[in-house]
This record gives C-alpha cells, structure tokens and sequence, in this order.
C-alpha cells in the first residue's frame, strides 16, 4: 500500500506533462495529498511490522547482477514518508502563485517528491541511489529557472556539491556490492564486512550522504542554495532533501559498517557540534532573512548528526524525530520568509523589513512566524523540543562534553532566531500612516494559510504528544546493529 | 563448402552491398522523384538485412576465423544496422539534398565496413572491415560540398585516420612475424608460451594505436573535434555511433581473445606488462583530457566530441578490468553511448537547420521552442552525465563495478576513482547545456521550431530507447551475457 505514494506521484508528474496548464496545480495538489493520506494511512494501520525493515515488495530487476526492486518500511521510513508527504503537500500549497511555465514547475517538484518517497522506502542499495540520484538533478531547473537571488550559482554549487557526495555513495554502494556481491539492504545488514574494509569505506560513504545533510564543512552549498531557490525550492530542499542524506547515512552507512561507525562516531560528533554552533554564529550575523533561516538549518542538522554519532537508542530515535520535526518547521519558516514575506515586499532584509510594519500588515504570517520561531527555537510544546531533548540525553551518555557545547549552542540559535523574529515583523520603527498598512500588502491568500496551518498542526501534534511517532521509531531503531548496549 | 552456402553466411553484407548499389544507381537517375526515393529504399535494405541476421545459424566459422557466426556478432551487426538505420532517417531531412544517392550509397558501405568488423575474428580481415569502414567515413565527413568547415572535417579525419591505419598493420605485421598466424585464437596459442618480447611489446603496442584512434582516446583523439563539429551532421551521428561500437567490438576481441594470455595488471602498485595497463593508461588520459576540455567548449558539437574522448576512457574500464564481466559491461556501455549520441546529433541537426549553427547561443531557449525536442535532448545529456534512471547510470555503474571486481583487492580503484571524478565534471558541462536550453531565453526572435514527423519520430523513438534501457537494463545486459557465453 505505502508503495503507492511513490507510483502516485511519479504518475501525477507524467499526467502534468500532457495536460494543458490550467490544471496543473490541481493535479499536483490532489497527488502530493494522496501521497499524504497514504502515509497516514500506514501509520494507523498496523498490518505491516514496524519494527523491523518489513520487505513489501519484491521484484527482479537484472537478475544476472542481483538488483531488485525491492521496496520495505519500518518505522524510521515510515516517519519519513510521512514528513514528505506533510512538505509536499504544504509546498504545492505555497507554490499556488507560480505562474511561469507551471507544467514543468510542477514536473519537476514531484520527481524531488516521488524520488524522497523511493529513497525512504527502499531496500535495494542499487534502488535507493537510483531514487537518490533522482532527486538531485531536479533541484537544479527549480532552482535556475524559477530562483531569485544569484540562482544559477546557487543552484549549480548545490548540484555539484549533492553530485560530489553522490560520487562518494556510489564508491562505497561498489565496494559492498563488489564484496558481497549482494544489494539488498536486508542481507548486507547481516554481512560481516572485515574491519580493515569498514575503516575506510564507512567515511566514504557516510561523509557521501552527510553532504546532503549539511555536514560541517561541506554544508556551503545549503545557505547559498537556500537563498537563490524558489519557496517551493528551500521547503523541498530543507523539508525533505536534507533528510535524504541523513537517511542515508544511518540506513546504510552506519547500519552496514558498525565497526568502522565505532571509529569514526567521535569525529562526526565533533563536526556536528561545530556544525550547531558555527552556523547558529553565522546565522547571528546574517541579513537577509532566507540566509539566517538556511543556517539554522544546518544548524538544526547537526543535531540530527549528532544524535546518529551517539550510537544510542535514545540519541538515534531523537535524531530520526528531529529529522520530521525540522523538516515541517523549516519548511514553515521557508514557506513564511519566501512567500509570505519576500513575495510581497521584494525584500528580505532584516533593516528594510524592520521599517515596514509587517508584524500589522500581515498578521497571520506574523502569527505563523511566532510559532514557527518558539518551535525552531526548542520551546516545549513543538516538535523541537522533543526531538532536541532526546538527542541530548542520549548524546549525555556517550558525548558529555558535547552536550554542554551544544547548550551553549542552542542559547545562540535562540537568539539569532529571537533578532529575526523581531527585526522582521516587529520593527522598532513604525510606519508613518499605520492605518492603512494591512491594504498596502496583498492578503494571505486561502492556500497560504492552508498550508502554515498543516505544518504548524503537524509540529505542535508531535511536541504534544512525541509518543505517538517514538512509539514507531524506537522499536525499528533497537532492530539496527549499530547500537551500543 | 559451396559458393551458395558462402553466400547464406554472409547474406546480411549481401544484402547491404546490394542496396548500396541500388540506391547509387537511382541516384545517378537525376530525377528528384526518385532522389526522394533513396532514403526509403536505403531503410528498407536495412530492415531486410536485419531479417538476414536474424535467419543465420547460430554459430559457424568460416575459412579459419576470417568470419565467424556467433550470437555475440548477430547481436552487434543487429545493433549496427540499427544505428545505421537512424542515421538513414536523420540523413532523410537534411536539407542538402544533393547528390543523395551516393551519400546514402557511402553510409551503406561503411555500414558493411561495421559488419566485417565485427564479424571478424583474423586480422587482415578486420583491418580491410577497418579500411572499407574509414574510406567510407572520410568520404562522409568531407561531403558537404558548400561547407569549408566539412571539407576540414574530412582531411583531418583522412590524415590522421591513414597514419593510425600505418600503425595498426604494422603491428599486425610484427604480430604475424613473432607467431606466423593472423587468426586470432591462433595468435593467443602461441602467446601462452612465450613473454613479452620488445618485438612483441611493439606489434601489441602499434596495433592498438590504430584502434585507440577509432574510438578517439586520448592522446590519439585530435581529429575528433572537428570531424564532429565540421562533418555533415548525420555523418558525424555515424562516426560517433556506428564506427565507436563495431571498433569497441573487435578491439575487445583483440585483446581478450587474441592477447589473452599477456594481459598484464593494472592494479595499483602491482602493475604487471601487458596491454591492460597500455589502455588503463589511455583511459586514465582520455578521461582526464576530455573531461577537462570540454569544460570549456561554446559549441555543442565540438563539446560532445571531447565528452566522446571521456566516454572511450570510461567504456575502457571494462576492458582493462577483463574477463567476460568487463567486456559485456564494455559491450553495453558502447551499445547505449551510440544510441545516445545518434539521438544527440539528431537534435544538433534540427536545431542547425533551424538557426544555421550549433553554439550554445543557437541552442538558447529551445525549451519553449520546442519541448518535445528539448526533453529529448535532456534525457541524452543527462544519460551522459550518467543520471538515473536513464541507460548511462546503469552502464556506468555495471562498468565500475565490473572494474572492481575484477581485482580481488580492488586494484583498480584507482582507476573507477578517477571515472567518478570525471563524470563529476561532466556533469557540470551537461547541465550547462541543458541550462541554455531551459533557462535561457532565445536570442533575438527566432521561431518556433519546425521539426518534420520523422525526425521527431526518430528521435522520439531514440530517447525513449535510452529511457527504456535505463528503466529495464536488464533486456539487453541478457542479450549480451548471454551472446558471451
């Protein structure tokens, strides 16, 4: 059944391609909602184990070399599926002003969207870099031809960065598949590697998908492609594309080579460290308000690296929550500073936005704003906290010391995202006829609130009650041979 | 054996002769009914001699090896009609029609020059299939009359061609001095014994100069970029295509069969003499010097000429890994880079009829001039660039994998190393064509692009295949294990 979502929105992208424009935001609505619903579909229907990387489909693909189209789910997928099913959904809501070649606009969202769905539900290494690959290359047309901001930089720079980390993958998917000569995740998962092979293959490939996670310091590209995307083009990148690399990371890398995560563990921890508090600084420094939001994201991704390097239950489960909740908060905040903000006042300096008043003007995004902030920030109650808090105390047992670095970490994310919030909507200085500022700005439009209301619904429901996705990601996480006891 | 039994076995050549001669004879007709006429009539030989391959027997061997019947050469004399056969229906729309008889006569000689070439398993034999096919193709490159660009085209090609055809036969004449046979299973009974002698080094060493120049390896690639970019286009299509896959063919029948037993290694640190490190080096060459050049090409055609340098280097790796793995890695990797660049100059040639050119700037904003045709030209690029889920991903990672396996230690890492880089880099010059074509907008005021139903046809027909062979590699990867074995 949750196969579906990759079928459906593969198919939805080819329909877009035939059919006359008019309909083109529909259709990509109604798909990216069925992929949703069949996301939460699965995760109310218990019929498949959760616990365990439960295959669902099995077919031969080139029998002669051992590829398969193999496709499973366990409760870390699971909550992946369903974080890109809530980003593609808001995404297509937030993109419902495009109006430059919307076909091909659409096309290419979904193929982000449908390859995110083939990464999470993969179970053939051959499968998942196919589905991996696919991802990227869209990024580059969303990015060159519907960006602002230096976009042709921005998006070849992000392009070759995720190619040069996909490179890194496809060394070490041959090394497992030349020595094994096997792909299926299943059956590699079981496989003694030798020591000395883990100790070298396992950097390669975890540093591979860590680009895409925005490891310190290969996480440039992040900022820079932030900046030059569309909105559409920071959710998907921040929301889902991001998660792809961490992903990666911890169901291949760290799941085939425990020996060679067990020497190398320590140094991804102190890159993730440094990743949290050096772009929380830089973030600090920022003027232009996608820039301060791209390094918070690489920020915020660092706590997801830092809870894979503890080797934990707890840190690795907290660092699988942490992937959906910043992945629904940083597409908010995206969604608010590219099209709530930047689309109407063609601005996205922090001192020109201070002046303007928005905090009236336009006071559900100020709203949404404030929500998407507190929960970005960590306050309890959104997703954040949640997530921050669990990786934290499974980092105290492995990493003390980082845990105190990373504290001081989460003091600076507070206050660069504190600055934001006020210089953008609450400026000190007033705008001189502040009766009529709400009409100098076009309204929130019905499909922009749709979309803030599912991502700020979706983080308070898990900072409310994280049991309900911990209930699912923690059994899958013990099954994972990494773990230290 | 009776002369009517000869003349089944080779039934196919036959054929092709037959309709070379006819379709040269109503060309000479003058009239330009009948002129119109030729490309069907030439097509049509083809698709009967496609029927003709299909009815030999499954195996035979003729005088000694001078041709041999084997699935493996029904498989590519198929592959080569076919590439023939598309570069029939490109030629059909060009707008130079003049003197079409004898253009299509020379396309069907060279196309026989391909079958002898793969049919062939005796020197001499191979080098007349080599001889027929270069006179055949200098002629080709040279035939626009009008062009000054195509007459350049054509005695680059012819100087260099004959000086690589000097080496090759001189060292075939050295080969044939030390084991006094030119038969090719022959030559390997005798190497079994013996070292490598200088003599030996030699002949092994000049003969494989001559087929370094067919498929355009560094440092043996110089004529390349203005035979493709001078050439008529569907001649260059030819060259590119046709020539690359019968020369990959027989040059792997060389080394593997001929050569065998003084393979050498060409694993780090242990390099043993031999002709594999001879084309592990080339590759190493061609696929740093084409790579690296092509990074600062204007014009398309002049681009894909340095890329094909990159991919003979790539498509080396087979070969240099050995065995039957490495060549059918070899074998399909050719096979799809042919169909992939017919498809590439299919578009180049609309494009040229339509904007007198084929720099980037005539190529800027094809995307809203004609979709069609700028999809299919981005699948093709990115097929090059080797992206999922097009044929090239696929038959890169079938080569390095073969590459790797092919050394228990991984030897040859190095060697698949440098390939990722390289494609690395490619990538970046494919997605600048690909950005001229979808982010940039037309210069000046062009019109839409006419493009006649057989060309969109063909092309359509190409892109699909490539897509085709991606999605489902496994259809002809089959095909090839199993011609092997």
């Amino acid at each position: 059944m949750i196969a579906w979502t990759i079928y459906i929105t593969f198919g939805g992208a080819a329909v877009l391609l035939f059919l006359p424009r008019v309909f083109s935001r529909r259709i990509a609505l109604l798909t990216t909602i069925a992929g949703f619903a069949i996301a939460l579909a699965a995760l109310f229907r218990n019929d498949v184990d959760l616990a365990h990387f439960t295959t669902i489909v099995r077919v031969p693909w080139v029998p002669t070399l051992g590829m398969n189209y193999q496709l499973a789910v366990d409760g870390i997928s699971l909550t992946m599926v369903l974080v890109t099913g809530i980003a593609a959904v808001s995404t297509v809501l937030f993109s419902w002003d495009v109006d430059l070649r919307q076909n091909e606009f659409f096309f290419w969202l979904l193929l982000v969207v449908g390859g995110s769905y083939g990464v999470f539900l993969s179970a053939d290494l051959f499968l998942l870099f196919v589905f991996y690959e696919l991802v990227i290359f869209p990024k580059y047309f969303l990015i060159a031809i519907w960006g602002s901001t230096n976009k042709e930089y921005g998006a070849m720079k992000l392009t070759l960065y995720s190619f040069f980390g996909g490179a890194l993958v496809f060394i070490g998917i041959l090394v497992v598949y030349v020595t094994t000569g096997s792909l299926d995740l299943n059956q590699l998962a079981q496989f003694q590697f030798n020591p000395q092979l883990q100790s070298w293959a396992f950097p390669v490939l975890f540093v591979g998908f860590a680009v895409l996670a925005g490891i310190w310091p290969l996480h440039t590209w992040a900022p820079t492609g932030h900046v030059a995307a569309p909105t559409a083009g920071s959710m998907l990148l921040a929301g889902i594309v991001m998660k792809l690399g961490a992903y990666g990371g911890l169901r291949v890398a760290m799941n085939l080579f425990p020996q060679g995560f067990q020497m190398w563990s320590k140094w991804i921890a102190v890159l993730a460290v440094i990743g949290i508090v050096y772009a929380a600084a830089v973030a600090l420094r920022q003027r232009d308000l996608k820039f301060v939001i791209g390094y918070s994201s690489v920020s915020h991704m660092g706590f997801v690296l830092l809870g894979l390097a503890t080797a934990n239950a707890l840190g690795v489960s907290g660092a699988v929550l942490q992937m959906f909740s910043h992945g629904v908060i940083a597409a908010l905040l995206f969604a608010i500073a590219g099209r709530m903000v930047y689309r109407r006042t063609h601005t996205r300096d922090l001192d020109e936005l201070s002046i303007l008043g928005l905090g009236r003007a336009l006071p559900f995004a100020a709203f949404a704003f404030v929500v998407a902030s507190t929960a970005s920030m960590g306050i309890p109650g959104f997703s954040g906290f949640a997530a921050e808090i669990t990786i934290l105390l499974g980092a105290w047992k492995t990493f003390p010391v980082a845990v105190w670095i990373t504290g001081a970490g989460m003091v600076l994310v507070a206050a660069f995202t504190l600055r934001a919030l006020k210089q953008s909507f609450f400026g000190d200085t007033q705008p001189v006829d502040s009766s009529n500022a709400s009409s100098r700005f076009e309204p929130i439009t019905t499909a922009e609130k749709l979309g803030a209301s599912l991502l700020m619904f979706a983080t308070l429901a898990v900072g409310l009650y994280p049991k309900f996705l911990l209930d699912r990601i923690i059994p899958a996480v013990q099954n994972l041979r990494f773990l230290q006891p | 054996m009776s002369y009517l039994e000869l003349l089944k076995l080779v039934s196919p050549e036959a054929i092709v002769a037959l309709t070379a001669l006819v379709v040269l004879a109503i060309g000479l007709t003058n009239s330009r009914w009948m002129s119109a006429l030729c490309p069907a009539v030439a097509a049509l030989g083809l698709v009967i001699a496609v029927g003709a391959v299909l009815l030999l027997p499954r195996s035979a061997t003729l005088f000694g090896g001078m041709l041999v019947i084997t699935p493996l050469t029904s498989l590519f004399k198929i592959i080569c009609i076919a590439l023939a056969f598309f570069t029939v229906s490109l030629a059909a729309s060009e707008k130079s029609s003049r003197n079409r008889g004898e253009y299509l006569a020379m396309l069907l000689l060279a196309t026989i020059g391909l079958m002898l070439l793969v049919g062939s398993e005796e020197l001499l034999v191979i080098f007349i299939g080599l001889e027929l096919l270069g006179l055949s193709l200098y002629v080709l490159a040279a035939f626009d009359k009008s062009d000054i660009r195509s007459a350049e085209a054509g005695l680059k090609y012819f100087l260099f061609g004959s000086t690589a055809s000097a080496f090759t036969l001189f060292g075939i004449s050295f080969i044939y001095g030390m084991t006094s046979t030119t038969g090719l299973a022959a030559i390997s009974q005798k190497l079994i014994t013996g070292s490598i002698q200088p003599l030996l080094a030699v002949g092994i060493v000049m003969t494989l100069i001559g087929f370094a120049f067919k498929i355009a390896a560094a440092p043996f690639h110089l004529w390349a970029p203005d035979a493709y970019q001078g050439a008529p286009v569907p001649s260059a299509a030819f060259i590119a295509s046709g020539s690359k896959v019968a020369s990959f063919v027989v040059l792997g029948k060389i080394v593997l069969v001929g050569f065998g037993p003084v393979r050498g290694s060409a694993a780090w640190h242990a390099m043993v003499a031999g002709w594999s490190p001879v084309l592990a080096v080339l590759a190493a060459l061609s696929i740093l010097v084409g790579n690296l050049v092509a990074l600062a090409q204007t014009n398309v055609r002049r681009l894909l000429a340095y890329s094909a340098v990159a991919h003979a280097g790539y498509t080396l790796l087979g070969l240099v890994a050995g065995g039957r793995d490495g060549f059918s890695a070899t074998l399909f990797y050719t096979t799809i880079y042919a169909f992939t660049l017919v498809g590439a100059f299919g578009v180049v040639a609309i494009v040229r009829r339509e904007t007198g050119g084929d720099d980037f700037q005539n190529f800027a904003g094809l995307a809203s001039r004609s979709p069609v045709l700028a999809g299919c030209m981005s699948i093709f690029m990115l097929s090059l660039a080797g992206l999922p889920p097009l044929a090239g991903f696929f038959g890169k990672f079938y080569l390095f994998s073969a590459a790797l396996r092919a050394d228990p230690n991984h030897g040859l890492l190095w060697l698949v190393a440098l390939a990722l880089f390289g494609s690395l880099i490619s990538l970046y010059y494919y997605l600048i064509v690909l950005k001229v074509i979808f982010v940039d907008r037309s210069v000046g005021d062009v019109p839409f692009v006419r493009v006649d139903l057989l060309q969109k046809v063909t092309i359509s027909v190409v892109a699909a295949l490539v897509l085709f062979f991606g999605v489902a590699p496994t259809t002809l990867v089959a095909q090839i294990i199993a011609s092997l074995s």
